[in-house]
Order: C-alpha cells, then sequence, then structure tokens
C-alpha cells in the first residue's frame, strides 16, 4: 500500500508537471483525411529547421504469397531505382545533394518511408518522396541489379549466429503462418520474382487510401496543406477506375496458429563459433489484444528491464553466464511473437536453459512483489513519455498509434492503461503466455562442444 | 528490411556496458541493418559532429577541484542528459592488461558503499530514465535520461560512484566471464569486426591503439581485483573527469546540486601527457583472416592526423566524396555499376587524441572477387588524385556535413555527446573551428590530402577469406 501511495504521488506529479508547463509532451497533432482517401498527419514544432516525414503503406510481407516471399521487401527496395522522368542515379544524387535521409523498410505488417530533410530542401524532398511513391517504373535491369543485392545479402545474413537462430526460432513458431518467414525472403523465393509481380503488388496496395503520411516538425498547416496539396493530390485519381475492383490490405495467405505437434522442441544447428547463441520463441499476441498493457509489465519484469529484470539479475548478475540476456515480445497485426535471446558459453547451455525454464515457473507460479510492480509501472510511464524528444521518434509514433487504431488520446490514455494491471493479471498473462513446454528453443553453436542432452 | 550495412568502423568501439532495456540484440542487429550507407554515414558522422549552438548559451564551470562542468538549457522536451566523462581509455592501460578500462566501466554498475549490486540502473529505470556507459581508445563515459525534475538522482549516483566503488572480488571474477561472452559476441563470432581488430592491431607496433578496446581474450581472463583497484583509485578523480548536462534544467539549480555532491572530492591526479614514438611504417602491411564466413571483405587504413589538424577538415569532406550516399564515387563504381561490392565505406577517425586512421572497407558480393574490389578502391583514390572533383561534388559532401549537423540537434543526447567528444579534445568550444574548417575546404585541398596521405607503402590492408569458399576451390 505504502509503494501504491508513492506511485500515485509519481504520477500525480507527472501530471502536474505536464498540465501545468504544457510541454510537447502532450504532442499537439492534426489528423485528416485528403478526397483521395490519404490520411494526413502533422505536428508542427518549430524548435529546429528540419522537418521528417513518415510514409506508411498498410501493406508487407503478409501480403506477398509464400511462393514470392522478399516481395513487399523488393518493392519498397526498387522504389527509388527509376521513375517515369529520373533515374535511380538522378534521386539519390538529388537526394544527396541537399543532405536528406530517404530510407525504406519492410515489416511483417506495413511498408514504412522515412525522409528526413531540412526545412529549406523541404520542397525538393517532397518532390522526390512523391515522384517514387507516384511514379515508379521498376526498370528490368534495376530490379535485376536489386535481387542480386538482396541475395548477397541473404548469404550475409548466414554469418551472424544470431540471426540463424531468429529465422529458425519463427519457423518453428509461426509454421505456415506468414510470420513464419523472414521479411527478406529466401534465395529461391527471391529468385522468382518478376517485374510483373513488382508492378501489381505496387498497384494494389500502393494507394492513398492504403496509406497514412506523417509530417512532423518546421512546417505549419498552412504549408503541409499547400505541399501535400500539390504533390499528393494526384495520387492516384486517375487510376482509380483500373483498380478499384481490388480488395485493398486483404490477407493473401493466413493460418493463424502454429503447427502444435512442432512446440516444446529443442533445434540444435552448427556454426563454427565459440559461443552458443539461443532463442527460446513462443506464440504471444496481436497488438490489439487487451493483454497487451498487463504483458508490457510482466515482460519488463521477467526479462525486458534490462538490470531491473529477473533473467538479468539472476544469468547475469548471479551466475555470470551471459552479456546479453532480454526477453521481449513483438505484438503484430495478426499474431505476435514472445521470446528470450541470450548468447553463452558452450558449458552453460544446459544451466541457462535451465534457469530460464525456473524463472518461467517462478512467473506462473508466484505474484510478483509490490515493488517489482510499482518499479515496472514506473519505468514504462515516465520513459514513454521521454522517450518522445526528437521530431524523428514523434513522427514515427503518430504514425504507429494510426496503423495499430491505437485511438488518438493514446499517449494520454497510456498511463491509466499501465497503472491499471493488477498482480493478478500478471500472473494471468504468465500463465498464458509463459507455457514451457510451447517454447521452441534453438541453439547455434559448434555442436561438437555442446554437451546438453 | 533489407540489411544495406556493413558492421564498418565498430573499431572506433564503443562498447557498451550492456544492451539497453527493452532492446533486444535483434533489434539493435536490426536497426543496423535497416539503415543504409547514407545514414549510416550520418550516423557516424551524428557522433562526430559538433552543435551550432551559439557558445554564449553554453556554460562552463570550474569546481575548486578542478573538475569541469559544461551546462546547456534545452527546454524543448522534459528531459534531460547527465553524463560524465573520464579522460581514460584502453591507451592508458598497463601492458598486459588490455581490456581493463572497460572491464572498470562495468564494475561501475556492481555496487558502492552505499549502494548495491546493479541497483544504480534499477534507480534510474524506476524514475523513467535509462543509463549506459561506452569505452573507447582516449575516454570513458557514463550517462543518464531522465525526466527532468529527476536529475537530481543521477547526479547523486554518479558521485557516489566516482569514490565509494566497492569492487568486491565476487563480482569482479563474474564480471570477468561476462565480458570473456560479449567479447566472443562481438569479435570472435563476428568475422568483419574480427577483421577491423586485427588490421588496427598491426597498424602499431608502440602506440597503445593498437589494443582492442574490449581487450584480448587472455588478456581479460588476467584482470584481478587490484589491477582494477589501482585504475579506478588512479583515474576516477575529479580533476580528471568533466560533466556535461543538456536539457530542461535551470543551469544555476543544477550547477548547486553538483557542487554540493562533487566538491567535497579531492582531485588527486597528476595527469603526465603520454608520448609514443610510433615508429614510421615503410611498406605495405598486410593481414590475411581466414574464418568461417560467407562473403570476402577487404578492409584497407592508411594512418592520418587528428582533429584539429589542419587536413582533418579535407579528410572528413573526402570520406563522403568516396562513399557517402548513393551518389558517391565508391557506391556508384563498386556496388552500383560493377555490382563486385555488396556494400562499401570510408570513415575518417579524426575525433581521436592521438593521431588514428582512415578506414575504407568493402564487402565483396557473391560473383564479386576480392582482389578486384580492392583495386577498384585504389582505382578511385587514384581519380581523385589525378584530377580535382567538382566544386558541385565538394559542395554535395558539405551539404551532407551541414544537414546532419543540424538534424542532430534535433536530440538532447546527440548534443551532450558532441560537447563531451570536443572537449576531450581540448575544449568543446573547438566546434566552431570545426565548422569554420570544412566550409573552407576546396577541391584542390582534397587532391592534396589524398596524394599526402593514401600511400600504398603506408597503407594496412586486412582480408576476410571465407572457409568454406577456399575449401570448395
Amino acid at each position: 500500500m505504502k509503494n501504491l501511495g508513492r506511485l500515485f504521488l509519481i504520477i500525480l506529479f507527472l501530471y502536474l508537471l505536464l498540465g501545468f508547463t504544457g510541454y510537447a509532451c502532450a504532442i499537439d497533432f492534426k489528423k485528416k483525411v485528403l478526397p483521395n482517401g490519404l490520411i494526413l498527419i502533422n505536428s508542427e514544432n518549430h524548435n529546429l529547421p528540419v522537418v521528417m516525414v513518415s510514409l506508411i503503406l498498410k501493406a508487407g510481407m503478409i501480403n506477398e504469397p509464400p511462393e514470392k516471399a522478399g516481395l513487399a521487401n523488393l518493392v519498397s527496395e526498387t522504389l527509388a531505382e527509376g521513375t517515369i522522368s529520373r533515374t535511380s542515379r538522378q534521386i539519390s544524387e538529388e537526394l544527396d545533394f541537399i543532405g536528406a535521409s530517404f530510407d525504406t523498410e519492410t515489416t511483417e505488417d506495413y511498408i514504412s518511408i522515412d525522409l528526413s530533410v531540412l526545412k529549406k530542401d523541404v520542397e525538393r524532398g517532397f518532390g522526390i518522396l512523391s515522384d517514387v511513391l507516384i511514379n515508379p517504373v521498376f526498370p528490368e535491369e534495376e530490379i535485376k541489379r536489386k535481387k542480386e543485392q538482396i541475395k548477397g545479402y541473404l548469404k550475409k545474413l548466414e554469418e551472424e549466429p544470431s540471426m540463424i537462430a531468429l529465422k529458425a526460432c519463427k519457423k518453428e513458431v509461426f509454421g505456415e503462418h506468414p510470420y513464419g518467414r523472414m521479411v527478406i525472403g529466401e534465395m529461391e523465393t527471391v529468385n522468382s520474382i518478376e517485374r510483373d509481380d513488382i508492378l501489381r503488388f505496387y498497384r494494389e496496395f500502393f494507394r492513398p487510401n492504403n496509406a497514412i503520411l506523417t509530417i512532423v516538425g518546421d512546417i505549419s498547416e498552412k504549408e503541409i496543406d499547400e505541399i501535400v496539396g500539390r504533390y499528393f493530390s494526384k495520387w492516384d485519381i486517375d487510376r482509380k477506375s483500373l483498380y478499384d475492383t481490388l480488395n485493398v490490405g486483404k490477407i493473401i495467405q493466413s493460418k493463424d496458429t502454429a503447427n502444435p505437434e512442432k512446440k516444446g522442441k529443442v533445434i540444435r544447428l552448427h556454426k563454427d563459433i565459440t559461443q552458443a547463441n539461443i532463442i527460446m520463441g513462443g506464440i504471444g499476441i496481436s497488438r490489439d489484444n487487451p493483454d497487451y498493457y498487463a504483458l508490457s509489465v510482466m515482460n519488463y519484469i521477467f526479462g525486458g528491464g534490462g538490470f531491473s529484470s529477473r533473467l538479468m539479475k539472476k544469468i547475469r548478475d548471479d551466475m555470470g553466464l551471459a552479456y546479453d540476456i532480454h526477453s521481449l515480445f513483438t505484438p503484430n497485426k495478426q499474431l505476435g511473437m514472445i521470446r528470450i535471446g541470450l548468447q553463452t558459453r558452450n558449458e552453460a547451455v544446459k544451466t541457462a536453459i535451465g534457469e530460464i525454464y525456473r524463472q518461467m515457473e517462478k512467473m506462473r507460479n508466484e505474484y510478483v512483489t509490490d515493488t517489482e510492480l510499482s518499479e515496472a509501472k514506473s519505468f514504462l510511464i515516465g520513459n514513454f513519455k521521454r522517450r518522445l524528444d526528437t521530431n524523428r521518434k514523434i513522427a514515427d509514433f503518430l504514425s504507429m498509434v494510426e496503423f495499430f487504431n491505437l485511438g488518438d488520446d493514446y499517449l494520454e490514455k497510456y498511463p491509466e492503461y499501465i497503472n491499471s494491471v493488477t498482480k493478478d493479471d500478471i500472473l494471468r498473462v504468465a500463465r498464458k503466455y509463459l507455457i514451457p513446454e510451447n517454447f521452441v528453443t534453438v541453439i547455434v553453436a559448434n555442436q561438437k562442444y555442446l554437451n546438453i542432452d | 528490411m533489407t540489411p544495406k550495412t556493413p558492421k564498418v568502423s565498430l573499431e572506433e568501439e564503443i562498447q557498451d556496458s550492456r544492451p539497453d532495456p527493452q532492446i533486444s540484440l535483434d533489434m539493435l542487429l536490426y536497426f543496423a541493418m535497416r539503415k543504409n550507407i547514407f545514414c549510416l554515414i550520418l550516423y557516424l558522422l551524428f557522433v562526430l559532429m559538433p552543435v551550432s549552438v551559439f557558445a554564449s548559451e553554453v556554460k562552463e564551470f570550474i569546481l575548486n577541484n578542478g573538475m569541469k562542468v559544461i551546462i546547456l538549457e534545452e527546454h524543448k522536451a522534459p528531459a534531460v542528459t547527465f553524463q560524465i566523462w573520464y579522460r581514460v581509455g584502453s591507451k592508458d592501460e598497463p601492458n598486459g592488461k588490455s581490456g581493463l578500462s572497460h572491464l572498470l566501466e562495468h564494475m561501475m554498475f556492481k555496487g558502492t558503499k552505499i549502494y548495491g549490486a546493479s541497483e544504480f540502473s534499477r534507480i534510474i529505470q524506476k524514475n523513467g530514465g535509462t543509463d549506459n556507459a561506452f569505452t573507447t581508445k582516449d575516454y570513458t563515459a557514463y550517462f543518464e535520461i531522465l525526466p527532468s525534475d529527476k536529475i537530481n538522482i543521477a547526479i547523486e549516483l554518479e558521485a557516489d560512484r566516482m569514490k565509494n566503488l566497492v569492487l568486491d572480488p565476487k563480482e569482479c571474477v563474474l564480471e570477468r566471464d561476462v565480458v570473456v561472452e560479449e567479447r566472443k559476441m562481438r569479435y570472435e563470432d563476428d568475422p568483419q569486426n574480427l577483421l577491423f581488430e586485427e588490421v588496427n592491431a598491426i597498424a602499431y607496433k608502440i602506440h597503445p591503439y593498437r589494443r582492442p578496446v574490449i581487450g584480448w581474450m587472455s588478456e581479460i581472463s588476467s584482470i584481478e581485483r587490484q589491477d582494477l583497484y589501482e585504475y579506478y583509485s588512479k583515474y576516477y578523480s575529479p580533476n580528471n573527469a568533466f560533466i556535461v548536462v543538456v536539457g530542461d534544467i535551470n543551469v544555476e539549480e543544477v550547477l548547486r546540486a553538483i557542487k554540493d555532491k562533487f566538491e567535497g572530492m579531492s582531485g588527486s591526479i597528476n595527469t603526465s601527457i603520454l608520448r609514443f614514438d610510433e615508429p614510421e611504417q615503410s611498406g605495405e602491411r598486410r593481414f590475411i583472416l581466414k574464418k568461417e564466413a560467407e562473403l570476402p571483405f577487404v578492409v584497407i587504413a592508411y594512418h592520418v592526423p587528428n582533429f584539429p589538424h589542419e587536413d582533418s577538415f579535407a579528410l572528413d569532406v573526402l570520406s563522403l566524396i568516396l562513399a557517402g550516399g548513393k551518389s558517391s564515387r565508391l557506391y556508384q563504381s563498386l556496388v552500383y555499376e560493377r555490382r563486385i561490392a555488396l556494400n562499401v565505406s570510408a570513415d575518417y577517425h579524426g575525433f581521436n587524441v592521438f593521431p588514428y586512421l582512415f578506414f575504407i572497407s568493402a564487402t565483396v558480393s557473391p560473383n564479386g572477387d576480392v582482389k578486384e574490389v580492392e583495386s577498384s578502391i585504389y582505382n578511385e583514390i587514384r581519380k581523385i588524385v589525378d584530377e580535382a572533383p567538382s566544386e558541385y561534388e565538394v559542395q554535395k559532401a558539405k551539404n551532407q556535413l551541414e544537414a546532419s549537423f543540424i538534424m542532430d540537434q534535433d536530440s538532447i543526447y546527440m548534443q551532450a555527446m558532441k560537447f563531451g567528444i570536443f572537449e576531450i579534445l581540448g575544449s568543446w568550444r573547438l566546434f566552431d573551428k570545426y565548422l569554420e574548417g570544412i566550409r573552407k575546404v576546396t577541391p584542390t585541398d582534397i587532391v592534396n590530402v589524398a596524394k599526402k596521405y593514401f600511400i600504398e607503402d603506408k597503407r594496412i590492408v586486412g582480408t576476410l577469406i571465407p572457409k568454406k569458399v577456399e575449401a570448395s576451390r
């Protein structure tokens, strides 16, 4: 009760602080839908002459056919490799000359295109951004080049033990579900992607009514209306009749549970390395699952809270077995994963895994302490707002809130969501999601030296 | 999520004491991979670039024990970063004890007479903050980022561990094991990083920059509690450290709190100026690393002067002309046109206390040839020596520097980092000199530095030859 009282005071204090000083903390933003369906979000912040743009397309890996795995990624990678009026070289030359950064990223659920540009170059930045988005031509030669590059990186990934482990773990946990694949795809599937596949994906999903445009920084609403009107209002209007029969955002393939008989499995993969790289994974939750907040608190206490977490305290601090030990859950649109990762010496593998299971059981069988609960909550709440301290982070945050439908008042509501989590909730989610038999353990190591049987 | 980034220049060696809460290794890798080369360059510049803040806004104070305090009020968000920088790094380690600075950095989280092991981070986190530390060749820095009203917690905790560290023998042994695992993860099992480490080690015969910051495996294992204690007593003194604060605070209040906690300690160190007469290199040094790997990788290093040497500015601009963004020369030629490399980078490491190296590195494509990649890099260098780059090309590089410079100010942490790096080199005020120097660079300067430093007999070349590939041929 004493702790709870102190927590209340802390939160009350935070609220008062925010309320009275009117800091950027309560982020001021506006949202509207343009006639072509594009969602436009903006937040003005005039303390630095920069403009951060985030464009989210609501389509990602889950929207590609399994035999063409890597398609969504390849589309986003070739977007800036040539438009009706610019060659690949011209695009990079122009972007570099204004010192802009332009970045595309493909995830399980969406594709994001980020542009960071100085205020004085905002016109040129939007010119290029809209051009690659609306007028890409996907030249054969550029596709070939990118495919070669991606295949090279697939090879390079084989050098990284943690990536090998993650790939194997995802495959086991999600089975046939698209989340069981890597966004980058496989050698054969990437090879099989043709220009037509790219065009089809582009035409189906790169539409204004399937996108979120977020603009944060030194630009007024009036300037935004003007510039967005000029560069984005033309988007799709003349193509609409051609494609409106397509079901925007539909899931091409979704089998939503993992293969049950594969659970509890241990997979050992050989690599000539000096330590064992371990990932233990199980089915978690989708982002809209109401357990998200209880799981956030539980995970912080279990293995997500760095040096405040139980796994770190035990496995690193008390036993000296690993440099990095953590748990995390990745909630995606349809499903998610919860996993534990560590690297340890070969001789300690059995001990470490045994200890992780013990900690899982403890989480499932005992209440967390008052201190653990209050400290987890105060970190999550305090750090949540503190982290939104740059224009780029605010832009990314606002797009994600919109993409996952978290609500326009999410920032204000978050402390409430976290504060309402009880010890019973934590026990409940631990029992629901930390089921030792359901975790797949992948060990990438020099199997010669691994003695775990 | 096409990975596009080589792990270039991790040889710059920022060894975090531990992974960030909530950010897993996978996520870190993922961040590293999703950046394209240009972003990586920008990122590196972020670390190296100064702030365009008028010197008058920054307040500097010297405490009665000789400790400097640098404070900037920045009210854009209710957050603050508190950083304490010690002028001690791997260059200061006794022979045979490489990794001592870094292990001590880890031990700084393992308890004082007042707070138990690992209490430090717990306290920071429950106050909504995060903390970490890093060790380099020249310095060891500790930082916290907190809601601004919590700054006194950081001040108290940092003052406490400056003088009250326990260095429990049992904890020392356990933490040594942790660092051994860290070394395996970062170097032994990462062939590209291992190659950087090797190239760095053969670049010098005498100079302590040859030591890896994390330490050689056998030497890490030889570090005892007594070594740590002596090192701590010698270097962790207020007149061998300085504080940087940037955030939503009031200068007077913060200064008062800092004085209250730090002025009670007396400055003990008499810093002697290190001197190392590294014999001149006359003849290329070459190293071949054979490890299990998928793709060959090449690293070329040249000895170069450090900032604020008059040539340092042109070297910085040159690194962008070579590999700053997809329109850069090396990217266009090796990655785009000829497809012999998957990625390429050029990094000038000028922000060191002593002259260090200029690294050029490239991952060879599956269909590429490592020798061809290496000779193509020399070709591009020759082109610069033979014909000055255009005004436009130089301007493009300067624009990239300027843009990253401005964007960098978005983050209070980065602002404080830059003050710290410049202060290590002499004074945070040097950033003015840096900007001025960059603006003055001409195409002729570029040719001159390329001619002067990119010399065959003075280079160090490392190649990673994948064992698998060799076996199959």
